[in-house]
């Protein structure tokens, strides 16, 4: 069964063939165009083909749901991107939001990346001069897809460069629908990932390039990508730790060149002064412990560039030494006192937590409570690395040996980032992103090679026979002409084998595309606003709750009436609710969180004291437990509880536990069922019943009858509940009055 | 030991100032170029530390519009120099081109930063 399966997959492909070889000889005849006229006509249509194809693999979202801006932080930059259009460059760059962080406020236009909303407002602008009357939520909405298609063409070009044109169409391909890219860059994630992995990839091309070449003019460019990355994303500091990394290591092995000079110097100095114009950088590149690096090794590649040149002048190899001597200790000692001094005198930051927490995945549990809190913070578990890559992460050493096996300049950087990128990924979930392009890239280095072999084997028999054969019609038969034939007799089995290899390559290649396709569909497509689940029958349900209680702060609250929530939900009540929030997802300011955060965990009486204190006049949760949604405030309840404490030690965190164990029901500490985030969320729950057979008050997202059915609210009244009771607004009660 | 070490650096001195003179006109010139910019950042840095650094952003483009102007002349050198193998298909105006260029975007950027 599965042989004469096999067999019929054997012909079918050589059928494929057969009609290939037809179309093309069809096309010689038709369009009578020459090989290599040919071989650019295909390559450029498979181009567009994978263009095209990244573009319509993102666009699940919009189909399933509908046109719109997706999870939390998308919703800022819409917001932002909306202002930009509306005011102006100069009025955004001026922004004082004083919507959100109430009462401190925010310096928008000096907080931010503003790329990512200048490149959707050029988009939305040159639309309208083009008289195309876009709504400018659809350009936000699609700007990822699109930049995604523009990586995938990025992605050919720097294959091109590293190994060769197959090595680019392949990783092209790859790239164009991988879920590790996919998962931050489908229609709706409008975020600053979506342009900064085409802006990260486009300057280590250029870089690539500069460094291949030795041009000016391509340093120049790898430095306005550079630019273009700075203004997008954080991650910036990646590029700006890995090539002096790159850099250093090249220096180490002895592939020093003038061209690398050229393309490192020109490039740092230039992309450093083009960074500085980017107000949320600032000064950073001068000062910040974690661009010291490229400053090192800027000043580095200058006394190497130094010695290179007096080497070349002296002869004498003994004077050489003395002077090698001298200038090494000096250097040494000249920048080892300018980074003491720089330390001790705190001109030079010493590195962040964020950037520690990389180096070392322990350090955010141990130390910054808010940074563990974000899920996409968290180390990467085995699975998700097979559910992003699938067939990459075995291909990826493949890749890793071929490029050893031909090591040059440009296939020693995309070994580095390809290395460095996959530690990042399994310290932080986010990060798989950034390692993407490296794994698709070294893997289609992997495939390409390997294709490429073996349809050398497969077809050279074809030729031989005809070589052979031609010089047995010509009687001329050589020594080369036996040998020929000796090697004939083992190649059936060989091009069997190659044959056999090539379908499984083809069978493999296949799958990873249904895989793609299958998470794209199901896993990375869903806004997270508006909720899907399977009915009883079968069919789907949506609960549309968040945008429901977010109109309904919209209408129905007054215009400057301030919302308390955790900060999850910051950008998108100032969204789309336009009010004034008290904390939000720019995570500037840990007191102002932790203050949340302990007003959720006190006791009503308590937390009305610090309600007051800061005007709130409403107060937002998210409650899943009729739903069974599971990612509400009851669950983040522990963080909360966490960062709260770590600011105002009254709060501790096993008050809210028994015996290390979170629990909501009859078991539950008695501080956890009668602090202010347990009340508004079982408020009225226990006259509920939730589902059929189980008692009132039972918790779908927790599977437990909840603890505290009789909830009495003294200084909040329910304002609001959705039809789902996933969103529950409560409106905080004026003081008692005192006669 | 001193006298030796001496010795020694005036030998090299010597061979270094003879070895030089050898270099053609043209890297010269580009060499008191080099210079004369790494001169007057070296001005500008002393200035900085007897006086502060207030406007530091005009003090980072001071320092870094002639740091700038040094590495992409020593930039143009390597490429012009006739020696380098490595450069051997660049012909020198399009060197020179680069070299414009790059100096353009890197002075209008300073004249953004400057404040």
């Amino acid at each position: 069964m599965v042989g004469a399966g096999a067999k019929k997959t054997t012909n079918g492909g050589a059928e494929v063939v057969k009609s290939g070889s037809g179309f093309s000889t069809m096309l010689k005849l038709k369009l009578k165009l020459k090989t290599k006229q040919q071989e650019l006509l295909l390559r450029v249509s498979i181009l567009c083909l994978v263009y095209v194809l990244a573009f319509i693999t993102r666009l699940f979202s919009v189909l399933r749901y509908e046109s719109m801006i997706h999870e939390f932080d998308p919703y800022f930059n819409y917001r932002t991107t909306l202002y930009l259009t509306e005011k102006g460059f100069y009025e955004f760059w001026n922004w004082f939001d004083s919507d959100s962080w109430y009462p401190l406020g925010r310096i928008i236009g000096g907080t931010l990346y503003p790329g990512l909303m200048v490149t959707a407002a050029v988009i939305y602008w040159l639309l309208r001069l083009l008289s195309f009357a876009v709504h400018i939520r659809e350009v936000c909405v699609l700007t990822a897809p699109f930049f995604a298609s523009n990586t995938t063409i990025v992605a050919y070009f720097f294959g091109k460069e590293i190994w060769d044109s197959g090595a680019g169409l392949v990783a092209a391909a790859l790239i164009a629908i991988c879920p590790g890219y996919i998962s931050r860059s489908v229609a709706g994630s409008y975020d600053n990932e979506g342009v900064a992995i085409f802006a990260l990839l486009f300057t280590f091309y250029l870089f690539v390039k500069a460094v291949n070449t030795g041009s000016l003019a391509w340093a120049l460019a790898s430095a306005f990508g550079y630019f273009y990355m700075v203004s997008a994303w954080g991650g910036y500091v990646f590029i700006i730790n890995l090539i002096p990394l790159y850099v250093l290591v090249l220096l180490v092995t002895g592939r020093y060149s003038m061209r690398l000079y050229v393309a490192y110097n020109s490039m740092y100095v230039v992309g450093m002064l083009l960074a500085m114009q980017i107000r949320f950088v600032g000064f950073q590149h001068v000062q910040s412990g974690e661009h010291m690096a490229a400053m090192g090794v800027f000043f580095l590649m200058q006394v190497f560039y130094m010695l290179d040149w007096v080497k070349y002048l002296l002869s004498d190899t003994k004077l050489f030494q003395a002077f090698l001597r001298i200038t090494v200790t000096t250097a040494l000692a000249v920048g080892a006192i300018a980074l003491g001094l720089g330390t001790a005198s705190g001109y030079i930051s010493p590195w962040t937590g964020r950037f520690y927490s990389l180096l070392d995945p322990t350090y955010a549990k141990d130390h910054i409570p808010i940074i563990a809190s974000v899920s996409e913070h968290q180390p990467t578990a085995w699975s998700s690395f097979m559910f992003d890559f699938h067939i990459l992460l075995f291909l990826f050493p493949a890749g890793l040996y071929f490029c050893f096996k031909r090591l040059s300049d440009a296939t020693i950087f995309i070994v580095m980032y390809g290395l460095t990128s996959m530690y990042f990924a399994g310290v932080m979930v986010r990060l798989i992103l950034v390692a993407t392009p490296a794994v698709c890239l070294i893997s289609a280095i992997a495939v390409s090679a390997t294709i490429k072999n073996l349809t050398l084997v497969a077809r050279a028999r074809n030729n031989n026979k005809v070589t052979h054969s031609g010089s047995l019609k010509g009687s001329t038969s050589s020594s080369k002409a036996s040998s020929k034939a000796s090697l004939d007799q083992s190649q059936p089995i060989q091009r069997n084998g190659a044959i056999a290899l090539l379908l499984g390559a083809f069978y493999l290649l296949s799958k990873y595309a249904t895989h793609c396709t299958w998470v794209t569909s199901e896993a990375y497509s869903s806004p997270s606003i508006v909720l899907a689940a399977r009915g009883a029958h079968g069919n789907r349900v949506i609960f549309d709750d968040y945008r429901e209680a977010y109109f309904w702060l919209r209408q129905n609250t007054p215009q400057d009436a301030k919302v308390m929530s955790w900060w999850d939900y910051g950008y998108q009540i100032t969204a789309m609710g336009n009010r004034t929030v008290i904390v939000d997802n720019n995570t500037w300011n840990n007191t102002h969180i932790a203050t949340v955060g302990r007003a959720m965990s006190s006791y009503e009486d308590e937390a009305y004291e610090i309600m007051r204190s800061l005007d709130v006049d409403y107060v937002l949760v998210v409650f899943g437990g009729v739903t069974g949604y599971s990612s509400d405030d009851i669950n983040k309840f522990l963080w909360m509880v966490r960062i709260g404490g770590g600011v105002f030690p009254v709060i501790k965190e096993p008050d809210y536990l028994v015996n290390g164990e979170y629990r909501v029901d009859k078991g539950a500490a008695p501080k956890m069922l009668n602090c202010l985030m347990y009340k508004l969320s079982y408020y009225r729950f226990g006259e509920l019943t939730t589902e059929y057979g189980k008692p009132p008050g039972y918790d779908r997202a927790r599977g437990v009858e909840i603890g505290n059915k009789d909830i009495k609210l003294e200084y909040l009244e329910e304002a609001f509940t959705t039809s789902n009771w996933i969103v529950r607004i409560y409106k905080v009660k004026p003081p008692n009055n005192r006669w | 030991m001193v006298k030796s070490t001496s010795k020694e650096a005036h030998a090299l001195f010597h061979s270094l100032r003879s070895a030089y003179a050898a270099t053609p006109t043209n890297l010269k010139i580009i060499d008191l170029y080099v210079v004369f910019s790494v001169f007057t950042a070296l001005i500008q840095v002393v200035y900085m530390a007897i006086v502060g650094s207030f406007p530091f952003n005009s003090f980072l483009s001071g320092v870094l519009s002639c740091i700038g102007t040094a590495v992409l002349a020593v930039c143009l050198r390597i490429q012009v120099n006739k020696e380098n193998k490595e450069f051997k298909d660049l012909p020198p105006e399009r060197a020179f081109a680069d070299f414009v260029l790059c100096n353009l975007v890197l002075h209008l950027v300073i004249m953004n930063f400057l404040g």
